[in-house]
């Protein structure tokens, strides 16, 4: 099968309704699940077991400030977070089986093949190292780069969740994760990689304003 | 590292918002309220009554020091004199036991991670006997649902479901890391599980209670979840 963005059927908006809908639902939920769950990192704002911290994490005994948090106290964040979770996973996995049942997937998902070069050149270009962009077609290969490894840290974050909440009843996936311990450290990563992910996402929407009209209208065909 | 900051953590949060949403939309509250029904039957239909958590070697024990006490009284509660278990509810032979007695049961130890609501964790070792081998000596009716923990903390109490508390890691344990309860531990009874986050596990036990309704619980009344597993 021919991995390139010309074998979708044509012509085709830019941002198809389900990624549009997908999309927005999505920034609900992360703002959700990430305010939530700093609200349950607040009541043990440390990384590791009783009596054995781990000595490599800087933020020991750091809560997260309460404006950043949602439901006001342990219960109520639990509560949102579970709940939202939910929506969190099932929006995913639609978007995932959208992807793969129309072909988005050949022109979204980064290729290491078609993009890996790519997605250097785009980097070296952004860093000024670079004075021409190199080509690209409906995203660059830095943009696949992104978007890509967000849904599996995405993933991460809904398997780490998962060995938290439950590490007796998945006790092999907690297993996977190192422990109840490290599936923390895995989560709390997560969420310093979407947060990062988040932050770079706005900036650069910001200085391409036509991504953003795409994203609610649509965008042209072609 | 201690039980009062958390209980003061605990308590102050109940206070500030005893909702479930930390808002006052009524929607959004009913929206939670449906959730935490969904996902308490979630819990359940997960749960299996067999699968046991891991047994940890010695040297994952966390220092005594180290493993935080828990009580909601101001001090930690003193074992009232000629103190006795009175189990009851719906049972052939309710009936009341003095800790030699419970001794006298069959005994077990495990060593198992225990999981706190605030996301800590740690590690100890547990001896007593099986709850559900108190169930047998009592001889548990048909239409038993429930299993009810009653303390002497202030009223401290908390209602599980049946399943749960028969898994062979529910104890009433008398022992951690081999020596008795200390009073900071639940002394001189307390429940112990590999299978339930720290609140549900009754210390300072009064009573067991087998029941056909579901009783809440301390901290489930104010609106931490009631199934609360692991």
């Amino acid at each position: 099968m021919a991995a390139s963005a010309e074998s979708l059927p044509h012509p085709r908006r830019q941002q198809p309704l389900p990624i549009r809908v997908v999309h927005w639902c999505n920034a609900v939920f992360i703002v959700l699940m990430a305010g939530s769950g700093l609200q349950i990192l607040i009541a043990y704002p440390y990384l590791g077991p009783r009596g054995a911290l781990y000595g490599w994490y800087p933020l020991q005994g750091v809560a997260p400030p309460q404006w950043l948090t949602v439901g006001g106290w342990l219960a109520g964040g639990r509560h949102w977070h579970f709940a939202i979770a939910w929506f969190f996973v099932i929006n995913g996995l639609i978007y995932l089986a959208y992807l793969a049942g129309s072909g988005e997937w050949r022109r979204r998902i980064f290729n290491p093949k078609r993009d890996g070069r790519a997605a250097v050149a785009q980097f070296l270009y952004y860093a000024r190292l670079r004075r021409q962009p190199p080509p690209h077609d409906f995203y660059n290969g830095l943009q696949r780069l992104a978007y890509t490894s967000i849904v599996i840290v995405g993933a991460a974050m809904v398997l780490s969740g998962l060995a938290i909440y439950k590490p007796v009843q998945f006790h092999a996936l907690t297993r996977l994760f190192g422990g109840y311990d490290g599936a923390r450290v895995v989560h709390l990563a997560g969420l310093a990689l979407i947060a990062l992910f988040v932050a770079a996402h706005l900036v650069l929407v910001a200085l391409h304003p036509k991504e953003i009209v795409a994203m609610v209208t649509g965008g042209k065909r072609e | 590292m201690n039980s009062r900051i958390s209980r003061r953590r605990f308590v102050a949060g109940a206070a500030a918002a005893s909702i479930l949403a930390g808002c006052d939309s009524r929607p959004v509250t009913s929206f939670l309220r449906a959730m935490k029904d969904w996902n308490a039957g979630f819990e359940a239909a997960i749960f299996s009554s067999s699968r046991l958590a891991p047994e940890l070697p010695e040297s994952a024990t966390t220092p005594e020091d180290d493993f935080p006490e828990y009580y909601i009284s101001d001090e930690a509660p003193d074992v009232p004199p000629n103190w006795f278990l009175t189990v009851g509810g719906l049972v052939e032979r309710p009936g009341r036991f003095t800790l030699a007695e419970l001794q006298a049961m069959t005994r077990t130890s495990m060593r198992v991670r225990h999981h706190c609501v605030e996301g800590w964790s740690a590690v100890a070792s547990w001896q007593g006997i099986r709850v559900s081998d108190l169930a047998k000596v009592v001889g548990i009716k048909p239409d038993v649902r429930y299993v009810e923990f009653r303390s002497f903390d202030s009223g401290y109490w908390s209602c599980w479901d049946l399943a749960s508390a028969m898994h062979p890691q529910t104890l009433l344990a008398w022992g951690m890391n081999g020596h008795p309860l200390t009073s900071g531990h639940g002394a001189p009874l307390r429940v112990y599980s590999a299978v339930k986050l720290g609140y549900k596990m009754c210390k300072y036990l009064a009573e067991v209670n087998f029941l056909s309704d579901n009783s809440g619980g301390y901290w489930e009344n104010q609106g931490y979840d009631w199934f609360a597993g692991v």
